[in-house]
């Protein structure tokens, strides 16, 4: 297959440079609010922070892929001399803890790097960081080419994940002789 | 539906155990904002001056800011509200952190507590579901410590949590509220939460807080944030570090502290120590100082670092903003910053106020050396200076021996002890402990504010209008150019005309009407800043911040929906401003009580003082004693709080 180059939005978090003022998760959840900016609420932000000011922890951490089940893993890290457990950096909406879920409907949430704003604006956390905790930088990375799986072939797929792949062909070849 | 308030307060009756969630009156907001504006019309309605601090009957309120919580920046301010033990006035106390949105979050404007629990209690706001649950285990706790036990019991790291010490439990008339990085100090606001029996409150909220005009809004907050970027390149010329910047002063970046060690009173606001800085002393501060700071940190949704992490071998972590790394260093006569560091981390576990407890302190050990207390007082006290502080501080949290009396504070201590006390308490204004400050010249704007401000707690001409004029012209023409905050450009005038030496200078100029008006314009901050929660740091405080009289309006109507201009803001504050001060004189303050220490400056001016008090009353629309006259309070729409004055006899002939 060919090789192409694709643009990579990329966050750069230094969390040494946070002040832990949460200034990402106000203005996330304020644009994400629908309409735009009507509301705001840190508790739907998709990017939150692990904060325990005594210990010295600042982590921004950005919400990722919807996880239906817990990991095993509790691992834990020491960095600096400061105790990290493996769900501190974990991205995932998932059900052990109550980030990167709507607070009322417990749907899960994932950072879109504010896709629906102006062409060429930052995301709006990086906007708002002005410690530069957050800095956003583009890389171009080269990747195969492919074709992109369509609609169809993403909710194949997910009811495949749910009920089996013999059912899901049982299910389609009984339809196509009806 | 209300925008940028809940429109909910939570009433908590202690002595019943009733929690309920009551609605509050638009018209309120649109009367007073929110914060201290509400706050005080609660303290007038319902507290009357009968009522004594630790009565029952005494409210004491968690207000947060019509702006708290909202995407404004720096809007992160809980006013805390109450009678003051200590000055039997209104207590005007306030802290930053991250409590009051947390508070919104969770669907409430305000926490009202009335009454006295049985027994220690906390309080556990968890969105609709409020708790009151004991606290027994907690008796006794260091207030950061408290805070910590009680999130991991709740299993809620991301709850906020406000608590006392030993000495709120005590009553300790200086005991402060802790919370995060910051803690409500001034006046005793600690005391009448341990009187009601309260260790913490604890809150976690998951609601949303609503716009009324996003887009518009969201454009002014993005003004503010690219004016703050603006100072922090262009930070003032021609005036000292701390104040060419925003924020609270950066006291825990800086570690040049030639001014304040030199300028500053040590002891009990007595000694200067002109030749203390030098390179020695530098070089160990600055160590000291960089060793214990983890990290700067900052308050809810504010890019500006005012406070830090602090972390010395040996004592558990803290944080700490401001001024308090010298308080306890300078009253205690230390020459080591390490101390200031170690003795304010037991201070802030013990929960006392970082200005007046070292002053009470150092007052009590110049009582000693003149004999009016004795030995016997100081039975088993060290020698050094050091662990006499320690020791001292130890007596005054628990109430034990000397430290029983002193816990009432300088003012009311002299009192007791008597034997001559009364000449050592030098340094309060109204019963309350001040910065310890004693200067050569007469500021005429100072000496309006250090007399007559409600808050009973002023550093310097805390404002927008430079503290000193500017040597040269050039200098003045350079600074007001840009000066784009003034209510009108005839403070540019005011600025440009004052001169170090001469007839336009301290303390003739400014004159006693143009300081009335400098003043004002400064308060008018203040209270707007206080109603809607948003720190001063960003506001009334420094020069040239990024939220003035212009752009309020704006963002305060586009938040809210409330139409708003600077006519109609003017009015309010002038409100706010009103009741404190009615609240304040139906409790006995006078104009007698509005008087700096008599050896605040080096020369006094007893006719241009007095004249400076009339022209400020007159521009405030009060008599000659500092009331509130009938046709000033009706205009403000409260021809109640005048109808109640006139039946008290405070307002006479109308």
């Amino acid at each position: 297959m060919a090789k192409v180059k694709k643009v990579i939005k990329t966050i750069k978090i230094d969390v040494d440079k946070c002040n832990g003022c949460r200034a990402c998760e106000v203005i996330c959840s304020a644009f994400h609010a629908n309409p735009k900016y009507s509301s705001n609420n840190p508790a739907r932000s998709r990017i939150r922070m692990v904060r325990d000011p005594i210990r010295d922890v600042y982590l921004p951490v950005y919400a990722g892929e919807y996880t239906k089940a817990e990991c095993a893993g509790r691992d834990k890290y020491v960095l600096d001399g400061k105790e990290y457990t493996e769900c501190d950096f974990c991205r995932a909406s998932c059900p052990s803890r109550d980030f990167f879920k709507e607070p009322d409907s417990g749907l899960p949430i994932k950072c879109d790097m504010c896709e629906d704003n102006e062409p060429g604006e930052k995301p709006l956390c990086v906007q708002w960081c002005l410690n530069n905790a957050l800095t956003y930088e583009e890389r171009e990375e080269e990747v195969e080419e492919g074709e992109k799986p369509g609609d169809v072939e993403t909710g194949l797929e997910s009811m495949i994940n749910k009920y089996g792949l013999e059912k899901i062909k049982d299910t389609v070849e009984r339809l196509a002789h009806k | 539906m209300r925008y940028a308030e809940t429109g909910f307060n939570l009433e908590i009756d202690l002595s019943r155990g009733s929690i309920e969630r009551e609605a509050t009156d638009q018209k309120l907001t649109e009367l007073y904002l929110g914060g201290l504006g509400t706050n005080a019309k609660i303290l007038w309605d319902r507290v009357p001056p009968e009522v004594e601090p630790f009565s029952p009957e005494n409210l004491l309120i968690f207000g947060t800011g019509l702006l708290t919580g909202t995407p404004a920046p720096g809007a992160n301010r809980t006013i805390i509200s109450t009678i003051s033990p200590q000055t039997g006035l209104m207590a005007y106390s306030m802290m930053g952190g991250f409590f009051a949105p947390e508070l919104k979050y969770a669907g409430y404007d305000k926490i009202i507590f009335r009454g006295k629990s049985p027994k220690l209690v906390y309080i556990w706001i968890n969105n609709d579901k409020v708790e009151i649950r004991d606290a027994s285990h907690l008796r006794g706790k260091g207030a950061i410590e408290t805070a910590e036990l009680i999130k991991k019991e709740l299993k809620e790291p991301n709850a906020q949590v406000a608590a006392i010490g030993l000495a709120g439990e005590n009553r300790v008339f200086t005991a402060s509220i802790e919370q995060g990085r910051s803690s409500s100090s001034r006046l005793g606001v600690g005391a009448v939460m341990g009187d009601k029996g309260i260790k913490a409150v604890v809150v976690r909220g998951t609601k949303d807080i609503n716009l009324a005009r996003p887009a518009e809004f969201l454009q002014h907050c993005n003004e503010v944030l690219q004016y703050i970027k603006l100072r922090a390149d262009n930070p003032v010329p021609g005036v000292m570090t701390i104040l060419q910047g925003l924020g609270s002063p950066q006291e825990m970046l800086h570690v040049d502290e030639k001014w304040h060690t030199e300028n500053f009173s040590w002891g009990n606001a007595r000694t200067r120590r002109k030749e203390f800085w030098n390179k020695e002393i530098e070089d160990r501060w600055k160590s000291v100082q960089e060793q214990a700071r983890t990290r700067l940190v900052s308050c809810y949704n504010c890019p500006m670092k005012c406070g830090a992490i602090i972390s010395l071998p040996g004592i558990s972590t803290y944080m700490m903003k401001c001024f308090s790394k010298l308080t306890y260093t300078m009253a205690a006569m230390v020459d080591d910053l390490d101390f200031g560091f170690r003795i304010a981390q037991r201070a802030t576990e013990y929960g006392v106020d970082g200005f007046s407890t070292p002053q009470i302190m150092a007052f009590a050990f110049e009582l000693r050396e003149a004999g009016i207390l004795t030995e016997e007082d100081f039975a088993g006290c060290p020698a050094d200076n050091e662990g006499k502080f320690y020791w001292l501080l130890d007596k005054i949290v628990r109430r034990e021996g000397i430290g029983d009396v002193l816990a009432n504070g300088v003012y009311a201590a002299a009192r007791k002890i008597g034997k001559g006390a009364e000449a050592f308490d030098h340094n309060t204004i109204k019963k309350h402990e001040q910065l310890p400050l004693k200067l050569g010249m007469l500021n005429p704007v100072y000496f309006l504010m250090y007399a007559t401000g409600e808050k009973i707690n002023i550093t310097q001409i805390e404002g927008q209008f430079p503290q000193a004029p500017f040597p040269t012209m050039e200098e003045r023409e350079n600074f007001v150019k840009d000066w784009i905050q003034v209510p009108d450009e005839k403070f540019k005038k005011y600025l440009l005309d004052w001169e170090v030496r001469g007839d336009h200078s301290n303390p003739t100029y400014p004159t006693a009407e143009i300081s009335a008006d400098i003043v004002d314009w400064q308060e008018k901050m203040h209270y707007i800043d206080d109603a809607l929660g948003v720190c001063a740091g960003l506001s009334s405080f420094p020069l040239k911040p990024p939220y003035h009289i212009h752009n309020y309006p704006l963002i305060i109507s586009s938040a809210t929906g409330i139409d708003m201009d600077e006519t109609k803001l003017t009015q309010i504050y002038n409100r706010n401003r009103n009741l404190i001060r009615a609240i304040n004189v139906r409790r006995g303050l006078r104009r007698v009580d509005e008087k700096p220490p008599e050896d605040h400056w080096r020369k006094r001016f007893p006719e241009l003082e007095q004249n400076l008090l009339d022209k400020y009353y007159r521009f405030k629309g009060w008599d000659n004693d500092g009331i509130p006259t009938k046709k000033t309070l009706q205009d403000l729409d409260m021809a109640t709080v005048a109808e109640d004055l006139e039946q008290r006899g405070i307002i006479k002939n109308g």
